[in-house]
């Protein structure tokens, strides 16, 4: 299937513009830098040429001027400065919106984005404006220098001896004269050597054409547009030519023309042959084998990895093989449940190379799904950009660990979390740069974005050197909001947890881009819907960090599969502690209230039988599945643990967008469906329940 | 039918180039800039080579000159795509030893006259 060009236009566009976005931000640090400066032009040139040729007329007009200015840059005519580089940035928001959404832009702001070049720049673009606008009137102005039409044309050529080498053809031009006319060739061998003296590669013949044609002059100097330079042409109007020469050409028309064409064609056989192709092709396995080659294919083999052959897919199909991959494991583990209950030996066999195939292409499809954060990261550049420019905060923005790789879903999903985190950094963690004068601090800020592995899960950091957070107005805040109780005793840590209550806000003032308490209690919302948490941690007049912690893909995880009653659910591994029985003498010493005594440290739980109200006889032999969140720890009462399990995760449909105990559900080996608990949410009531019994007990 | 290399950093022209000469009954080699090209060049020959003058790692102009000192490219047409009105850029890719040129935008029917003026059976 052939894609549409213009589609691919979109797409390499979209490629130019983020990286073109880098370099111009890369640009403001270092404006001299030389292959900045190249890769800007380049990047706007192939949007201008390959916009003009797709259709995108706008696009063209509109990055002409830019592609100008920053061929002056290029050239060292004006110099990349700060102002320059936020214009070009503007500019290049522009063109997205003129590629993706034509409709949305205003030709008003394209016209100011441009104006403010030009006052930028000078007269540096107007000029080469003024300059194009004179060689348009040029052209114009041709046509009317046109000759009256003549009945036909003497046309006298002869070109440099050099051009057969570079591939120009005279046999072909020849040729293209006569699609204009009957034409009448005679060659001039007259500078040809003898044989002996002859250079092969080099044309000494020169020709007179008589063509009969009503054609124009620009016509005929058409077909010799590529050799203009290098040749003598004459094109006299067939009326205002010498009638003797006339007479010579009719006197020996053919075999001229074919004497001429004969010898150019010995002419250029010879040419072949001093270069005979046999032979080089013979030679380029030993020149291959020598030093030089080697290096310089080596050189090419390097840039090949670091560039890595890539292959574009729509994401949809990548989603599409997840599913069948998805339905693949959930159709081997059926197979591997009938292979084991059998006696089939044969059928075992095929059964477990069909686990190990499947499990092999499940890692592969999601070793396909995964992107590297650099590909985010890359877009929060921006944003502290504008933001620091904005709030006039000088703030140097460091990424960290950009090849970790994710889930591209999941990495998608973390964008708007992450524009959150870095704007409650600038705007309420950065100091301005008067305060932090005073505290000896540097005058610009520090925000760090990092991420790495640790085991299965990705950390990823926020981190600034802003003053970090007011425990004391946070608590304030919360006892004004009536969160917690006068003079409470509360841990620190405990405290800042109340930044992610919803509506909770301590800023003094609103600004337009935070302070408004919505932010931090979706973000967590938004982190922990991705089975993820996040956890905050300041040290104050040094800055704070806010760590996320997320698992490396949403598609598949690990599962225990635990039976209640008579329905099944999957609780994810990872969050699961240790598995112990409940016994009649833990219950005993409960008495009704529900804790458990983990070694010495009392763990409340929550019995899923009455939490799902379950029918049936409850399994004599309790199991408490201990799970944690975080520091915070809740034990799960099941009637049976049946065992670990490989979860497609299936997300429940909208109709179950309120429910809030199960986070989806998979389809088990025999075809049955399991619900997946939302580990979170029963560590979060059992807490509450928790807390619920100490002060009825309490009272 | 000839075999032709089309060396762009851009996909989008190196495809648009595919999808003109191939149905006209051409065989397309892509290459993404110019040391691809130079490489792809060494290793099997070609009727005519379209190159853009301005790319990454190695540009047009430095190609073309490669090209031209390899045994293999004598009198191998190379023509190179430009925006540029000037005819500074023209003379110095002619210097270098290009045979021709095609000014972007282009249209289909562009591209094929100038193949089939510079390619001949």
């Amino acid at each position: 299937m052939e894609l549409d060009p213009t589609e691919t236009f979109r797409q390499e566009a979209a490629d130019l513009l983020d990286s073109l976005e880098t370099v111009l931000l890369d640009l403001g640090q270092t404006p001299q830098d030389r292959d900045l400066i190249d890769a800007a032009f380049r990047a706007l040139h192939t949007i201008k040429g390959s916009g003009a040729m797709f259709g995108f007329d706008k696009v063209a007009a509109f990055t002409h001027d830019f592609e100008t200015a920053f061929d002056l840059i290029r050239k060292g005519k004006i110099d990349a400065n700060h102002d320059i580089v936020t214009v070009s940035l503007s500019a290049r928001d522009y063109i997205r919106t003129l590629i993706e959404d034509p409709d949305s832009t205003d030709p008003i702001i394209g016209e100011a984005i441009v104006e403010e070049l030009q006052r930028l720049i000078g007269g540096g673009a107007s000029a080469s404006r003024s300059q194009a606008a004179g060689t348009e009137a040029q052209s114009a102005a041709e046509p009317e220098a046109e000759e009256p039409a003549a009945a036909g044309w003497t046309i006298e050529i002869a070109f440099e001896p050099g051009i057969l080498r570079n591939g120009t053809n005279p046999l072909a031009l020849l040729d293209d004269l006569r699609s204009l006319g009957p034409c009448v060739v005679a060659a001039d061998l007259g500078t040809v050597p003898e044989l002996g003296a002859l250079d092969p590669e080099a044309c000494l013949i020169s020709w007179a054409v008589t063509l009969e044609s009503a054609c124009n002059r620009d016509e005929i100097e058409d077909v010799f547009m590529f050799v203009r330079d290098e040749m003598k042409l004459v094109v006299t109007p067939l009326d205002a030519r010498a009638p003797k020469f006339a007479a010579l050409d009719m006197s020996m028309p053919d075999a001229v023309s074919r004497a001429g064409e004969g010898s150019t064609q010995a002419a250029m056989a010879d040419a072949a042959a001093a270069a005979p192709p046999s032979t080089t092709r013979a030679s380029l396995p030993a020149a291959a084998a020598s030093p030089a080659p080697v290096a310089e294919k080596a050189e090419l083999n390097r840039r090949g990895e670091d560039k890595g052959t890539t292959v574009r897919v729509q994401a949809e199909r990548l989603d599409e093989l997840m599913d069948r991959v998805g339905e693949l494991v959930i159709a081997q583990a059926r197979l591997s449940q009938i292979a084991h209950s059998g006696s089939d030996l044969a059928i075992k066999a095929i059964a477990e190379e069909i686990e190990r195939l499947a499990s092999g292409l499940r890692d592969s499809t999601m070793g396909v799904r995964m992107v590297p954060m650099g590909s985010l990261f890359g877009r929060f550049r921006r944003l502290v950009h504008d933001l620091s420019r904005d709030l006039g905060k000088p703030v140097d923005f460091v990424t960290v660990g950009e090849d970790t790789e994710m889930d591209k879903t999941m990495i998608e999903r973390l964008a708007d979390p992450l524009v959150h985190l870095i704007r409650n950094a600038i705007d309420h963690g950065i100091e301005s740069a008067a305060d932090r004068a005073q505290t000896a601090k540097s005058p610009t800020g520090r925000i760090e974005l990092a991420a790495r592995y640790v085991g299965a899960q990705v950390l990823v950091t926020v981190q600034d050197d802003g003053a970090g957070l007011n425990t004391a107005r946070i608590r304030a805040k919360a006892e004004e909001n009536g969160l917690i109780a006068p003079g409470a005793a509360m841990s620190e840590h405990d405290i800042h947890q109340f930044l992610f209550h919803p509506g909770f806000s301590t800023a003094k003032t609103i600004s337009a881009l935070s302070g408004r308490g919505v932010g931090m209690d979706v973000v967590k919302r938004t982190i922990e819907a991705m089975r993820g948490t996040i956890d905050l941690t300041t040290i104050p007049g040094h800055g704070s960090s806010v760590t996320l912690r997320l698992p490396l893909t949403l598609a598949i995880i690990d599962g225990l599969l635990i039976r209640v009653g008579e329905g099944r659910y999957i609780i994810p591994l990872s969050a699961v502690e240790e598995c112990i029985e409940l016994t009649a003498a833990d219950e005993a010493r409960a008495k009704g209230r529900s804790f458990l005594n983990v070694r010495g440290e009392l763990v409340p739980f929550v019995r899923l039988r009455d939490l799902f109200d379950s029918e049936g006889e409850a399994d004599p032999h309790q199991k408490v599945i201990v799970t944690s969140i975080g520091d915070t720890r809740v034990g799960l009462v099941v009637d049976q643990i049946i065992g670990s399990h490989q979860t497609v995760i299936k997300s429940l449909s909208k109709l179950h967008s309120d429910v809030t105990m199960f986070s989806g559900a998979t389809i088990l080996g025999d075809g049955s469906a399991a619900l997946i608990l939302d580990v979170a949410q029963l560590v979060t009531l059992g807490q509450s329940r928790a807390e619920s019994d100490r002060t009825s007990e309490a009272a | 039918m000839a075999t032709i290399l089309t060396v762009d950093d851009s996909p989008s022209v190196r495809q648009m180039i595919k999808l003109v000469l191939g149905p006209a009954g051409h065989a397309v080699v892509e290459a993404g800039d110019g040391s691809e090209g130079l490489a792809k060049a060494k290793a099997q020959s070609f009727d005519l080579v379209i190159t853009d003058l301005n790319m990454p790692v190695m540009n047009g102009m430095q190609m073309i000159k490669a090209l031209r000192a390899l045994p293999s490219f004598v009198g191998v047409p190379i023509v190179f795509l430009t925006t540029e009105s000037d005819d500074a850029v023209k003379q110095e890719a002619k210097a270098a030893g290009a045979t021709g040129w095609i000014t972007k935008p282009f249209k289909p029917e562009q591209l094929l006259a100038v193949v089939a003026k510079l390619v001949r059976a």
